[in-house]
């Protein structure tokens, strides 16, 4: 089913370009790069606009008194734009040049008609006399003698294809209404005419083409409010004089009693066509609009009314059309599906995603198709950069420039731009904080980024990606491969700022995190950077630093508080040289370990995994996990002291799971039974204490009732000594 | 040289000398319409306050009183800034402008508005060059252009949080001269932005309740922050490797020492420092900058003022609080009973509140004083002197305001009536002191204003007067302490200049020596008929005192005298009072200073050899005020930080262990 989608604005028309017949535009032409075009008006203006910004990025005009007589094309190879004003003086320029005048200048010994831009075959020229030549052969003797083929016919519409190798040019030609068709082959320089079969009491008003299978397929509107369709074969050696060519019905453009009276037409996809004009119902004012029409159905799919009126001109390029509505220039995308029966009397389920629009728009997008789109276009960018010419390398450098800002075209430089580059620009971007979705975004930069590691092995951007985790809120699942890669990477600080942010990290990944960072040796990761914020207040790093008096003194010297410094320093040192306290890991296996106890995760998934944990690093683990519960244990708040580091109930649910996964392990090794030995003894003991302390907890409210009742006392009179 | 000024809810303002051994110097009393919501230094020593009134207030730090207010024009002023040279303020208001006022002499002039838009202002922060702005509103922080007066940049500071309803208050804010902006925020974090690029750098989540108050130490290499739960935190900016150039901001270290919200914070070069809503002043030292241990290497905790609120009238046995705006006269209870040491006698009389005064209007009570008598009561506002007769009839009180008192320069700093309770002493600015002359039934009249044979320009904030009527010792904020002849009505002489704050004087009622405590904790005796120092004075400064006294962190605020035994002087600060006794030699470091305890467990023969001049008892704190009624009687008046708490708001709910 086809549809009309949102529609907007792309700039004002001035006086010239204005509504009816004989206003409007010269042309408009695709310009040097997606989603760019190059609107030529009926004066000496020429403008390059950025369709989805709806901004114009260059204008250019010729002098006063002189007259763009050609529509501006783009050389897609070189990434120049080429011009004819008064019909015979051509001008070639290019991005960065500002004044026309002083450009390159050929002055031609035709007219031209028209010049057309092929993607990979370079301009070329139709004269106004039918004679044709490539832009390369013109601009090697500006003043060669061009041929007159058609004598006294006038040229009504051209167009060129591409057919295999070699550029084929097909225009129409009118003489005392007769209409002609020639089909000129650049490359073996053979030309061919035909007569247009005639039609009773009409005549062609708009013609269009399509190369398929070696065959052009011309359409024509008539004036009796149909299109029809005439297939010319290109293979055809014979040399016959003037073939008439048949044509065939295609469409009557009207539906239930009214009629469109169509002024120019597309060609969508094979089923689909949109027909600018106006509907013309018996009896009431004619409206202009646009219509899209399916031929294999005969039926008219969807319609949009334009109340200011149009020039009667229409183009499309990009799956948008482009218009003018009254005094600006309109751009309305479409979508089209293939057509079945179904969809065609609307009784298709909407299979698809209800809104496939080419056009990035940030608003309504999901991340899926983000992603998709930008993909879409970057091979498509990546195309027409790779066939670009040395002498256009100087032009992109410059085109970056602007669109530096857009995340499309960011994404696209992704590719191969260096590391600085990238994070100058990524910065950039992340300061559009206005923009929506920026997480997705991030998402989708990141998922590049890490895709570009995928297959460079060599590129790792790990700065930039540590800021980006640290700074936005990103989740597993918007960039799922990151953790994967960084796993791959062994890029531990990353795995733990991950684990210590994402809030839907699936257990698998924990598990593998565990393991990388089990399976490392002190040595090395002491060597690296991570974050210790988490161990640091708890942990016994063997630092002489300096004690750190935190205690108020109170008229200085205090007998009992230096009484009890002592007798902690005592306790500490006597627990120390119980030796079994000290910490099983270093504070940097301990900062990735606390990172992973952090992490969310679900018992029934991460169970069979933990089966899998080595039994030395199970132990290893166990150990650290009954070190961090003796330590928190030590405080009467259960509490370890300092950011991020793990609660006593994270504790202990790791510990149960660890043990339930490897209960078998644990119990057969012998080096674990005695530290399962000390964690029952420690756990015991806990048990006891709590008990003991819910006994007392009776008898000290009791004594902090008669303490409320001393304090009470605001007035007495003691007997005091002083000696 | 350092000076901290605070300001208290209440509006009063206090200003600490970090030189003196962070002596509370001086304190302008409160003002119940002038809030205070912003504090700056500019132009050298001047300090300007600005609040929810609307007004920019100068203080006039000599005369101890607001000198001029300026309005605002912008409704509520909820942050003022001054810029690095001290010659701009911008406030921030309630409207959403913030506005430049010129430090001219004698006042502030009205510049301009910068770029105003909606959202009260709630911090402000000059770049250190003066040309950027930086002022965090509600969910957004905005950097200005100084010169054009245009938002240079907008940050929404909670972009980067999903879903979020409750609005962000960015409490404090900070502009680095490497351009980052350091804002905190309502929702716990402390982050840094690049200002030019609006974009975060790093985000550092250090609570769960609001981040209040945010101070950057002057090499910009360490900040504070202080949280609602009354936790303070400092970042700084280290390294990432050992040697390595790169350096990141990393949390360092976290100190819990308020109960309740953390309102302002500072950095000075050596500690940081952070003031709560539970009243206290605490100045944590950084150990790394610490070349020595001494005064400035320990913590210190601030919540009583360093002077005295309450007044003794010993032969009434009568005691007179001093209250922010009103006044309560106490008779003592009594006894009749004897016992031990550590009894709590039965009362026979108990405690009676005979009268309460309140000051009208709005301003609050700079000084007050009874008469040993117990027949006078005076007190001072900012603008209003008041004495009051006061007459018992068996139970009951009568109190006549005494009429027509004579027109002084006021405020009064300090009231000291005469022994005999015929004269009152007013403490006044430029050094002065009046004399009143009491006259029965109820009136006074203006005998005498004496001034410093030089001049000075601070205000007199002590006074002693002698027992016989014949001296006068007064203190000025210069710190110089001059006597007075009142018979000849004449300046007697000036006691030797000292470098410190003088806390607490009290001339002697039989030998006429003026006992002087400094906020160094250093003790001197001043002969005033002599002129000179006594020979115990010198003997003090030959053989030094104890560590553990010098080593003190309050300072002493009330000196009394033993009528019966002339070589004991009562000395108290906030956590003790001591009976120095000058006829027992001095203790040496080796001794142990606080000796109380162990002597009363020796038998009598062997405490002769352990005994030293000072008798340090610590059973009562906080105390408040500590006086001699008579030869077997002291009075002590404690303030339990209990009584404080419970008239504070709740603080934020914590879990704690087994609720």
């Amino acid at each position: 089913m086809a549809a009309l989608c949102e529609s907007f604005t792309l700039c004002g028309l001035g006086p010239s370009g204005g509504v009816g017949l004989g206003g409007g535009l010269l042309a408009l032409e695709p310009g040097p790069d997606p989603d760019h075009v190059l609107l030529t008006d009926r004066g000496r203006t020429a403008t390059l606009f950025k369709v989805s910004d709806q901004k114009p990025l260059g204008c250019w005009s010729v002098k006063h008194g002189q007259i763009i007589t050609c529509p501006v094309v783009c050389n897609f190879e070189t990434h120049e734009y080429i011009a004819v004003h008064d019909d015979k003086v051509l001008r070639i320029w290019k991005n960065q040049d500002i004044n026309l005048d002083k450009v390159f200048k050929a002055t031609l010994s035709a007219d031209v008609y028209r010049i057309h831009s092929l993607p990979s075959g370079g301009p070329v020229v139709l004269f106004k006399g039918g004679g044709v030549r490539t832009l390369d052969v013109l601009l090697e003797a500006p003043q060669q003698e061009v041929e007159n083929v058609i004598s006294d016919e006038v040229i009504k519409w051209s167009e060129a294809f591409m057919e295999g190798q070699q550029p084929v040019l097909i225009f129409a030609t009118e003489k005392d209404g007769d209409f002609f068709v020639y089909v000129q082959k650049l490359k073996v320089n053979s030309l061919h005419k035909y007569k247009l079969e005639q039609q009773e009491l009409s005549k062609p008003l708009s013609f269009t083409a399509y190369l398929k299978n070696q065959t052009i397929t011309l359409l024509c509107l008539y004036s009796n409010d149909s299109v029809y369709k005439v297939l010319i074969p290109l293979r055809q050696n014979t040399e016959e004089e003037e073939q008439i060519l048949s044509k065939s019905l295609l469409l009557n453009l009207s539906v239930s009693g009214s009629v469109l009276k169509g002024t120019s037409f597309v060609v969508l996809d094979k089923d689909h066509i949109a027909v600018l004009g106006s509907l013309a119902a018996s009896g009431e004012e004619s409206k202009e609009c646009l219509t899209i029409w399916n031929t294999k159905f005969q039926t008219l799919q969807t319609s949009k009314e334009l109340p200011l009126g149009t020039s009667g001109q229409l183009w499309c390029y990009e799956e948008k059309f482009f218009f003018t509505h009254g005094k600006v220039l309109t751009v309305i995308m479409y979508k089209c599906e293939t057509s079945s029966l179904a969809a065609a009397v609307g009784k298709l389920k909407d299979s698809q995603t209800p809104d496939v629009c080419s056009f990035i728009n940030w608003n309504t997008l999901g991340d899926e198709e983000l992603v998709v789109s930008f993909q879409s276009q970057q091979s498509v960018a990546l195309k027409s950069e790779s066939r670009m010419t040395l002498r256009s390398k100087r032009n992109t450098v410059a085109e970056v420039q602007p669109d530096a800002s857009s995340v499309g075209q960011l994404l696209l430089n992704l590719k191969d731009a260096s590391t600085t580059v990238l994070e100058d620009e990524l910065k950039q971007l992340m300061s559009k904080v206005q923009m929506p979705d920026l997480q997705a975004t991030i998402g989708c930069v990141i998922t590049a980024l890490i895709n570009r590691c995928k297959t460079n092995p060599k590129y790792y951007p790990q700065n930039f990606l540590h800021h980006i985790v640290q700074t936005q809120d990103l989740s597993y699942s918007l960039c799922p491969d990151l953790m994967a890669v960084a796993l791959e990477k062994k890029d531990l600080y990353l795995l733990q700022i991950c684990l210590q942010r994402f809030p839907d990290i699936p257990e698998e990944i924990t598990y593998a995190c565990l393991k990388i960072f089990l399976s490392f040796s002190e040595a090395y990761l002491q060597t690296i950077d991570v974050d210790l914020e988490s161990v640091i207040c708890y942990i016994d790093i063997e630092l002489n630093n300096k004690e750190v008096k935190t205690e108020i003194v109170e008229n200085g010297f205090n007998a009992e508080l230096e009484q009890d410094i002592w007798d902690t320093k005592m306790t500490k040192e006597t627990r120390r040289t119980g030796g079994s306290e000290f910490c099983p890991v270093g504070p940097q296996k301990a900062a990735l370990l606390n990172a992973v106890l952090h992490s969310a995760y679900s018992e029934t998934f991460l169970l069979p995994h933990l089966k899998n944990l080595p039994a030395q690093q199970a132990v290893l683990f166990l150990r650290y996990l009954y070190y961090l519960y003796v330590k928190c244990s030590e405080k009467i708040n259960t509490t370890l002291p300092g950011t991020g580091s793990p609660t006593i109930n994270q504790i202990m649910d790791w510990m149960c799971i660890l043990l339930d996964a490897q209960f078998t392990v644990m119990v057969m090794l012998p080096e674990a039974r005695e530290l399962l030995s000390n964690l029952h003894k420690f756990v015991r003991a806990q048990v006891r204490f709590y008990s003991e302390l819910n006994k007392i907890e009776g008898s000290l409210q009791e004594l902090q009732r008669r303490n409320h009742q001393k304090d009470s006392q605001t007035y007495s009179i003691e007997v005091l000594e002083l000696i | 040289g350092g000076r901290l000024a605070l300001a208290r809810t209440d509006g009063a303002v206090e200003v600490y000398n970090f030189a003196a051994n962070y002596f509370q110097e001086k304190v302008i009393p409160g003002h119940e319409t002038r809030s205070v919501e912003a504090l700056c230094w500019a132009a050298g020593e001047r300090l300007f306050g600005a609040g929810l009134g609307g007004d920019i207030t100068e203080y006039d730090l000599a005369r101890l009183c607001a000198a001029r207010s300026v309005d605002g024009g912008g409704g509520p002023i909820w942050s003022m800034a001054a810029n690095s040279g001290g010659t701009q303020l911008a406030i921030g208001c309630e409207d959403g402008s913030v506005k430049l006022f010129q430090v001219v002499p004698g006042g502030i002039q009205f510049e301009r508005n910068l770029d105003r838009r909606k959202g009260r202002i709630l911090c402000l922060s000059w770049h250190p060059a003066d040309t950027h702005i930086a002022a965090g509103s509600i969910d957004i922080l905005r950097v200005f252009d100084v010169s054009s007066g245009q938002t240079a940049q907008r940050i929404m500071v909670n972009y980067h949080v999903q879903k979020v309803t409750r609005e962000c208050i960015v409490w404090g804010i900070a502009f680095l001269s490497s351009g980052t902006v350091v804002t905190s925020d309502s929702f716990g974090r402390v982050q840094f932005w690049d200002w030019e690029l609006g974009t975060l750098l790093e985000s550092h989540t250090v609570s769960a309740s609001a981040v209040l108050s945010l101070a950057v130490s002057e090499d910009e290499d360490s900040i504070i922050v202080g949280t609602s739960t009354g936790a303070t935190y400092q970042f700084q900016l280290l390294p990432v490797k050992m040697g390595s150039l790169e350096k990141r901001w990393v949390r360092t270290k976290p100190f819990q020492h308020h109960t309740h919200d953390v309102r302002a914070v500072a950095h000075s070069s050596t500690a940081l420092i952070s003031g709560g809503l539970d009243a206290q002043l605490v100045i944590r030292p950084l150990m790394e900058k610490m070349q020595k241990k001494g005064y400035e290497a320990a913590l210190r905790k601030f919540t009583f003022p360093h002077r005295c609120l309450v007044s003794c009238a010993r032969k009434a046995r009568l005691l007179l609080f001093q209250f922010s705006q009103h006044l309560e006269l106490w008779r003592l209870g009594s006894t009749e009973e004897t016992g031990k040491d550590g009894e709590v006698l039965p009362l026979c009389r108990m405690p009676e509140h005979l009268v309460q005064l309140k000051s009208k209007g709005p301003e609050h009570i700079y000084c007050s004083c009874v008469s040993p008598c117990g027949g006078w009561v005076a007190y001072s506002t900012a603008s209003r002197f008041h004495l009051y007769r006061l007459r018992y009839e068996g139970d009951g009180v009568s109190v006549r305001k005494v009429p027509k008192v004579p027109k002084l320069l006021l405020p009064a700093y300090q009231l000291q009536f005469s022994a005999d309770s015929g004269s009152l002493f007013v403490a006044s600015a430029r050094g002065s002191v009046h004399v009143l002359q009491l006259l029965e039934p109820g009136g006074c009249r203006h005998l005498h204003t004496f001034r410093p044979p030089s001049g000075s320009p601070e205000a007199v904030y002590l006074l002693a007067a002698s027992a016989d009527g014949h001296w006068l010792a007064a203190v000025g904020g210069d710190w110089a302490i001059h006597v007075y002849n009142l018979k000849c009505c004449k300046h007697h002489c000036t006691v030797p200049t000292y470098s410190c704050a003088v806390t607490a004087i009290a001339i002697h009622p039989v030998t006429n020596n003026l006992v002087i405590a400094y906020s160094d904790q250093q003790l001197f005796e001043f002969s005033v008929p002599e002129k000179q120092y006594t020979a115990w004075s010198r003997t003090v400064q030959n053989c030094g005192l104890h560590k553990g006294w010098l080593e003190r962190d309050a300072p002493i605020t009330h000196i009394a005298f033993n009528p019966k035994n002339p070589a004991h002087i009562l000395l108290h600060d906030v956590y003790m009072f001591c009976i120095l006794d000058k006829s027992l030699p001095l203790p040496d470091n080796s001794a142990l200073l606080m000796n109380q305890s162990t002597l009363k467990q020796l038998p009598e023969t062997a405490r002769q050899r352990q005994l030293h001049a000072f008798k340090i008892c610590k059973k009562f704190q906080p105390l408040l005020f500590a006086d001699v009624l008579d030869e077997n009687s002291l009075v002590m008046v404690e303030r339990p930080i209990m009584d404080v708490k419970t008239q504070l708001p709740l603080p934020i709910q914590q879990k704690k262990f087994g609720t």
